[in-house]
């Protein structure tokens, strides 16, 4: 078993999520993390799935996900080939006493503070998924109040996009109807 | 110019110009405006069934025996639901069909109103693709892309699910002349360096076997295959979805494989050096346990479905591509070989499996009682009808023995439930084959179990002129399940009892339905009675079978044991004397 970031181009149509949410339960596969969003191109989305399967099973749900309709192009994303990224957004405890402690934490992972509260402080921090946890790991003392975290998006190194070549669609002509219609 | 019609014209508009000529159906609330302007359409002939999973199966009965997409038609709600069955059937075993539903209208969707049903997303992981209409200006492009998508590629079934409103609104009828889907692009030609792959393969190896699949007859390519058998002198197994694909009474046909398979098929495929696997999938029914199936074989997989390629086996030459292209780059490349003084020596191979085939034919035991063995009334059946005509099955012991007994020689003549295993399939089936195929003879060989579940649509037969004839192996149970329960639990049949024998009275119940009964419960008595059903040609006809109850389906591999273990019948394993070919 080992993780691996996907790169899914879909058409911005409804329940395209539902159909690949489904897809990856009902073949047995868990989705660890996932993301969507727009593109550069108009009416087509962009997910970022991480999933956790060894390799053969691997090929198996790609090959499933292609047969989509609304599937219009996986990529996996190796890792030093790739930027990933997640987004945290965390309450930690931080009262006059700790508030400075907390600060310099905050410097030191070129973290944000986004809203400040008489015993708390809202931090907003980006990074890959090891900084995120060395940053949890590190506040954690002063106490966690509330977490939420965005899914992962990675885009590959370099000036390739994963788009090119992919979403000029491909006419298919229909035959004539029967002549009596 | 587009022309100014309602969201119900355009679709009925959109059905013609996909060419479709019959569709089965039963009208409903959301549906309804739709049936307003099909009643006026000359081109269309809908078929009112009597349960929607009758017109779900009706529709792929149609698509298999005339290889054009089948379709049919319900409302919302319910009417949808019912069709779930079939259209699961119909994806397992890629048919075809387009399913188009009522929906309720867009305001209500998601208000739990009544007659609502999410179809679309209860459908999404048994369809090809699906889609929800709420816009009665898409109603067109909608019907053509599923027509599209059901009939390229692996074929399957597409549902279009169209909102009450949208049927009822006023929007313009425009036919597209093109289609844009960017996700869907399937590969039909074969790469032709895996070909030149396969046929070294082929030429290299001294046990190899055509694993032939239904991809063979979707793909319309039996010509081919024909033509790369006798080229090569490879043996053939043809599974149940290929029945027909090659025909019965070649010499280097040995039968289906699998846990009902020939000895010689199953042994086939066990103890070969290469499997060629034409349209096939490795499904369980077939492989047994995966890891002791066919240990020793190289495999060549060929499908139009990437994703079949290497799902179950590990693949030596994988060919993405359309099944008669594959068959007829592969014949053409061996050909060449040919001329060049290369070819397979396959002679021992063939030898040993035409003696396999010899030693352990398929057989039954005759009842002691003097009773009807059920094999000898298919058998007879088969003959009688003979190979031209077009053969249903129900799910069970009566479909294995259909497929055994009844000798195919065409494709598109033998027409089940593989994949999904639905029983009641038969007779719906039978009906939409009749209807595709009014000039052949439609046989649907049901259990009585199986029977029970779908015969409703008798009364449709009879009203719409749709004469199919039903042979009824009435065993008075639900032969398969009980067959395991000899096997396996002790001859404790909990609930597999049917009484067929004593209710219903199969005679009048053919004859409440305006159909002509007929029964027959000994042996010398077979023919004349299905002489009788084959003289009838205007209305439907039921023949009760009445069989003995002990038959069994042999051979047999035990589920989730080795095809090694095959048995030819009960506590009886072949012995292969040549154990080291």
């Amino acid at each position: 078993m080992s993780k691996h970031t996907l790169s899914v181009l879909v058409e911005d149509k409804p329940g395209v999520l539902a159909r690949i949410a489904g897809l990856f339960s009902r073949r047995g596969f868990n989705i660890e993390s996932l993301a969507v969003g727009p593109t550069e191109q108009a009416d087509v989305s962009r997910m970022t799935i991480v999933v956790n399967v060894a390799d053969s099973p691997l090929e198996q749900v790609t090959k499933q996900l292609n047969k989509l309709v609304e599937v219009i192009k996986i990529v996996e994303l190796d890792q030093p080939a790739s930027v990933v990224r997640e987004l945290l957004l965390v309450k930690v405890r931080a009262d006059a006493e700790s508030r400075g402690q907390v600060l310099e934490i905050v410097q030191l992972f070129k973290a944000k503070v986004v809203d400040v509260a008489t015993d708390a402080l809202t931090i907003q921090i980006t990074g890959n998924q090891g900084k995120i946890e060395d940053f949890l790991r590190i506040v954690e003392p002063f106490g966690l109040r509330e977490i939420v975290q965005s899914g992962v998006v990675a885009i590959g190194r370099g000036g390739r996009s994963i788009g090119d070549r992919t979403v000029k669609p491909v006419p298919v002509p229909v035959p004539a109807p029967p002549a009596t219609a | 110019m587009s022309e100014q019609v309602t969201g119900a014209q355009s679709l009925v508009r959109a059905l013609e110009c996909a060419g479709v000529t019959d569709l089965f159906g039963i009208p409903g609330g959301a549906i309804l405006p739709a049936y307003d302007p099909l009643y006026d359409s000359t081109q269309v002939r809908h078929i009112l069934v009597r349960h929607e999973q009758g017109a779900g199966h009706a529709a792929q009965g149609y698509a298999v025996a005339t290889g054009r997409t089948g379709v049919c038609i319900a409302t919302s709600g319910p009417g949808a639901t019912n069709l779930v069955t079939p259209i699961a059937d119909a994806y397992m075993d890629s048919v075809p069909m387009v399913a188009i539903t009522g929906q309720v209208p867009s305001a209500s969707i998601g208000t739990d109103a009544f007659q609502e049903a999410d179809i679309r997303g209860i459908t999404m992981p048994i369809t090809k693709h699906n889609f929800l209409v709420t816009d009665p200006a898409e109603i067109p492009r909608r019907v053509a892309e599923a027509f599209h998508i059901a009939s390229t590629g692996r074929p399957g079934p597409v549902l279009v699910d169209i909102a009450k409103d949208a049927l009822q609104a006023q929007t313009t009828f425009d036919w597209p002349t093109e289609l844009e889907l960017p996700g869907y692009r399937p590969v039909t030609r074969p790469h032709a360096k895996q070909v030149r792959e396969a046929a070294k393969l082929m030429l290299e190896a001294r046990r190899p076997v055509l694993y032939v699949g239904g991809g063979v007859i979707r793909a319309r390519a039996s010509a081919e295959l024909l033509a790369l058998a006798q080229l090569t002198g490879i043996p053939v197994v043809t599974t149940l979805m290929a029945r027909g694909a090659f025909p019965d009474s070649h010499p280097q046909h040995l039968g289906m494989p699998g846990m009902h398979g020939t000895v010689a098929a199953v042994a086939g495929l066990q103890r070969s050096d290469l499997i060629i696997s034409l349209g096939a999938r490795f499904d369980d029914r077939v492989t047994g346990n995966l890891d002791s199936f066919a240990p020793h074989a190289r495999v060549i997989h060929a499908d139009i479905d990437p994703a079949e390629i290497g799902k179950n086996r590990a693949v030596d030459v994988p060919i993405v591509g359309d099944c008669r292209e594959v068959i007829g780059d592969l014949v053409a490349t061996l050909r060449l070989e040919h001329d060049k003084g290369e070819s397979g020596d396959y002679e021992a191979w063939a030898e040993f499996l035409t003696g396999v085939k010899q030693k352990y034919p398929l057989g039954y035991d005759e009842p002691a009682d003097g009773s009807l063995a059920p094999q000898y009334v298919i058998q007879r059946l088969g003959q009688i009808a003979g190979p031209e005509a077009i053969y249903c099955s129900g799910v069970g012991q009566h479909q294995m023995w259909a497929t055994h007994f009844v000798q195919y020689e065409n494709p598109n003549t033998w027409i089940n439930s593989g994949g999904a295993g639905t029983m009641g399939f038969a007779v719906p089936a039978a009906m939409g084959a009749k209807v595709g195929r009014p000039d052949a003879t439609v046989w649907a060989i049901d259990g009585d179990g199986c029977f029970q579940m779908t015969n409703q649509e008798l009364a449709t037969c009879t009203i719409e002129g749709i004469p199919i004839k039903v042979a009824i192996i009435n065993n008075e149970s639900l032969g398969m399940v009980r067959q395991w329960q000899t096997l396996f639990y002790n001859e404790r049949y909990s609930n597999t009892d049917l009484q067929s024998k004593r209710v219903p009275d199969f005679v009048k119940l053919a004859e409440a339905y305006g159909a002509v009964g007929l029964s027959c419960d000994s042996p010398g008595d077979v023919d004349s009675t299905i002489r009788k059903a084959m003289e009838i040609d205007d209305v439907p006809v039921v023949v009760d079978f009445r069989v003995h109850r002990d038959a069994m389906v042999w051979p047999m591999v035990a589920a989730g044991t080795s095809n090694d273990d095959i048995k030819f019948a009960r506590d009886l394993a072949p012995e292969f004397e040549e154990d080291d070919l």
